[in-house]
């Protein structure tokens, strides 16, 4: 009985949140984006750059708190340059992520060999406080993460900010008619997304205390189907994301089941799960899904 | 609200031009508006008058000219600035988020707020107080997609009353009205004028006009015929300074010589999107060289019927039939290639893609035709000549030719263009709803002429519309749609305003006729013949 509270209660309970975790903050950053009407597909790219450079600032000043900073100062840098793209060059939102989710991946891994080399980070680094009772202890930043899915649904919902950011994702042009800079807005907004999928980052690879050449493993594109699934509403998102957090932590707990057929403890197909899940969700449950009515189209003024 | 003495210019504009590429849409335009009058703008369409206001608004700049408010010269940055100096505006397509509350809209960028929260309630008060003072009912916790478009417009125009307007630009404002409304909206106007307020309005509509306006500007492919004061003028006059010739402002038609029916509408039962039984039962017939005119108060069914035919939406239960095909369930390309032309209500969401180029445009249908596709491949050649041809015959005017945006084309010319692709097919029968809906004078007479000759060239017309003097002047046949039935049958000319107006209100002098099929053509009596449910 210990062992199936310990295995399945609580050892599922902390894979779901600690695969859950990032989901969450790189979807409520896609959320940001996509309410002001830019599609960031590259939040996979912001995250891969987040989760170096937390790892590098915190070996470089060892403190976890400025690997937290610079990974979100990362995530920026990357949001910025998709803002510029598509917000004052109305470049196509698609071809510009793409385009920063390529970037990320090459730079990142060439800083990584030229910083680290070939034997990694090293091994003792400054890492984010883990919090809870003995059993159950996770990074400081998951509650982190819950609190900001409160914080995003009151500046979403109940803050003039996020009526005029609702606004310009719905109906640019009339926003711009009562007044407010549409650019600025769209730009506020990437970089906020950035910022959150820089954290993101960070938490996959403060999670095991060193950066791995392609360790994100496409989460920026399920934290994507999560801000679907989930209607682009902060508490839904979140639970979507929690979703396909239990799938993984799932896939990765049943490998050692004895009474499973060995087909379905191939590590392949086990992996596959948390896609299958994704897949069926989007497919079965979203229902009519109405993302902001301008997302993904330029602004252009006379 | 306004501090100017009344009569004062507030606002002027000195020799204004407004260049788009080679072309001028606006061309040393002088105007002036004096604080408490209501200025009426007239013109063609495409003659420059939203150009013109969205330059007092800030949307546009200038590219010579001056703008000068109480005297002294202003540039007008953006509508932030517009909106500071006092100037409001209800722009010809409404600026409003469908999924946001109608105070949600009013107060977006001027938030009452509490602490750091957006007080929503303060807001909806705020509305509440305006649209009370000013007998705007409208409710300011509905979401915009749910209310009607009148009510829309109430919300524009208190999103103006709300940011301290002094200076109100209503531009179109009655041309998706029903008449019930527009006499609303014209009352409303006359309130703020007395309360000070400085008004331009840009209007079609003669009638109005001539009761509202204090002076009329004439705006004419660009430059200002000419500001009169409202007294001595007649709606000819006024059309003949906009088109620079006299308008015929009847329609000349002779006797209708109705054949064979080409739709016959049976029992038909269609819902609407909150899935509410939106016809309920009609049926009704169109003959091959008639116009049926389907008279009814907005929200009556008729957007549903007319989707119904066209076989862009479901229908519970009935059966249409067209040319004796039967045309029930099928899909809107085979409904249009068993011989529909439609002219749809909404030009934007149905009847045009505004990204797309005039030659585009007009070749929407033919995908698939031999004509202008070949082997996959669309000829730009016979594409670009029909586009050519169809522009000048309908003298669709636009800023580049035909390969100009349709999104760059004035509402009217977007409407003509419409209307010129749908006629053009040769259709046995030709849905116009709407089809004169913010169109100018000359182009109403125009379109008006086009139906009537299709009538004449044996062309089942089912014309569907709000206005009920067009349905009066142009159909040989009327029925009255009241909550989704066919409630009374009028044969045209022999009707006037005042009975069908008391059909369309559902309480019409006694006579019901349930549209039985065959009644239509063969109904000979004076009026309505009284048939039992
Ligand atoms: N952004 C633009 N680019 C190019 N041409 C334009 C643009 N905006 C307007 N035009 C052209 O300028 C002319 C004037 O347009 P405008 O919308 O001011 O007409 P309007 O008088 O308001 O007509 P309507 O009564 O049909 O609304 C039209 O020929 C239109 O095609
Ligand atoms: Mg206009």
């Amino acid at each position: 009985m210990k062992e199936f509270v310990d295995v399945w209660i609580l050892g599922l309970g902390l894979a779901t949140l600690t695969y859950g975790t990032p989901l969450i903050l790189a979807a409520l950053g896609g959320l940001f984006s996509e309410r002001s009407g830019i599609v960031n597909i590259a939040l996979e790219g912001m995250m891969t750059a987040g989760a170096f450079f937390a790892i590098y600032v915190s070996v470089q000043t060892n403190s976890w708190f400025f690997g937290l900073i610079g990974a979100m100062l990362a995530g920026m840098v990357l949001a910025a340059v998709h803002a510029v793209a598509t917000v004052t060059f109305h470049a196509d939102q698609i071809v510009s992520g793409t385009a920063i989710i390529l970037i990320a991946a090459g730079l990142v891994n060439f800083l990584n060999l030229t910083l680290f080399g070939s034997e990694g980070s090293p091994p003792d680094i400054s890492s984010p406080w883990k919090v809870g009772p003995a059993d159950f202890r996770v990074s400081v930043l998951v509650p982190l993460a819950f609190l900001a899915v409160a914080g995003t649904w009151f500046v979403i919902f109940r803050t003039p900010f996020g009526l005029r950011l609702r606004s310009v994702g719905e109906h640019p042009r009339a926003a711009d008619t009562v007044g407010i800079d549409v650019a600025r807005m769209r730009y506020t907004a990437v970089l906020v997304s950035g910022a959150l999928a820089g954290l993101a980052g960070a938490f996959i690879s403060f999670n095991v205390d060193s950066y791995t050449e392609n360790m994100v493993a496409g989460n920026g594109f399920i934290a994507l189907a999560a801000l679907i699934f989930g209607k682009w509403k902060p508490v839904p998102v979140m639970m979507a994301c929690l979703l396909f957090g239990f799938a993984q932590g799932l896939a990765s707990r049943l490998g050692g089941v004895g009474w499973l057929p060995d087909a379905f403890q191939s590590p392949e197909l086990l992996n596959a799960l948390p896609y299958v899940i994704t897949l069926i969700a989007l497919a079965g449950f979203v229902g009519k899904a109405v993302p902001p009515a301008a997302v993904g189209k330029p602004y252009i003024k006379h | 609200m306004a501090q100017a003495t009344p009569g004062a210019t507030i606002l002027e504009l000195k020799d204004v031009s407004k260049r788009f590429g080679e072309f001028y849409a606006n061309r040393g335009v002088n105007f002036d508006l004096r604080a408490g009058e209501v200025h009426c703008l007239c013109g063609e369409n495409g003659a420059g008058k939203s150009t013109m206001m969205n330059m007092l608004y800030g949307l546009l700049e200038p590219t010579e000219g001056t703008i000068s408010m109480d005297g002294a010269p202003v540039h007008i940055g953006g509508p932030r600035h517009a909106i500071d100096l006092g100037i409001g505006m209800v722009h010809q397509h409404f600026m409003l988020i469908p999924v946001f509350t109608v105070a949600e809209n009013i107060v977006l960028a001027d938030e009452p707020t509490q602490g750091m929260t957006l007080d929503i309630k303060a807001a909806e008060a705020r509305v509440r107080e305006l649209s009370d003072r000013y007998g705007l009912s409208v409710d300011p916790s509905a979401r915009v997609q749910d209310i009607t478009v009148g009510q829309q417009q109430r919300a524009e125009i208190l999103k103006a009353l709300y940011r301290r307007a002094r200076i109100l630009i209503l531009d179109e404002p009655t041309a998706v009205l029903t008449p019930q409304e527009i006499e609303e909206l014209l009352r409303v106007i006359g309130l703020l004028r007395d309360e000070g307020m400085s008004i331009i309005m840009i209007t079609h509509k003669l009638k109005e006009v001539l009761s509202i306006a204090d002076r009329i500007s004439v705006l004419r492919r660009g430059e200002m015929v000419g500001t009169v004061p409202r007294e001595g003028q007649t709606e000819a006059s006024i059309a003949n300074m906009m088109v620079g010739r006299d308008v015929l402002l009847k329609v000349d038609k002779t006797e209708s010589i109705p054949e064979r029916p080409v739709l016959t509408v049976q029992d038909l039962w269609v819902k609407d999107d909150r899935d509410l039984d939106a016809v309920r039962g009609a049926s009704f017939e169109v003959h091959a060289g008639e116009i049926v005119g389907v008279a009814g108060i907005d929200g009556n069914g008729q957007e549903e019927l007319v989707d119904a035919i066209a076989g862009l939406r479901p229908i519970q239960r009935g059966r249409i039939t067209l040319d004796g095909e039967d045309i029930t369930g099928l899909s809107p390309h085979e409904v249009s290639e068993a011989g529909l032309g439609h002219i749809p209500q909404d030009r934007h969401r149905r009847g045009m893609v505004l990204d797309f180029d005039l030659r585009e445009n007009v070749m929407l249908h033919d995908w698939d035709k031999r004509d202008m596709v070949r082997f996959g491949i669309i000829d730009r050649a016979a594409s670009a000549e029909r586009a050519e041809t169809l522009c000048d015959m309908y003298d669709v005017r636009s800023g580049g030719g035909i390969g100009s945006r349709a999104g760059s084309l004035s509402g009217g010319n977007q409407q003509k263009l419409v209307i010129a692709r749908e006629i053009q097919r040769d259709p046995k029968l030709l849905i116009a709803a709407q089809p004169t809906r913010g169109v100018d004078i000359g182009a109403i007479e125009f379109i008006h002429r086009r139906l009537v000759e299709e009538r004449d060239a044996g062309t089942a017309v089912l014309l569907v519309s709000l206005e009920m003097s067009e349905v009066l002047s142009l159909s040989d046949r009327i029925v009255v749609i009241f909550e989704g039935e066919i409630v009374a049958e009028f044969e045209g000319g022999r009707v006037d305003e005042q009975r069908l107006g008391m059909a369309m209100i559902g309480s019409g002098d006694g006579h019901s006729v349930p549209g039985q099929a065959g009644i239509g053509g063969a109904l000979a009596g004076p009026e309505v013949e009284e048939t039992p449910a």
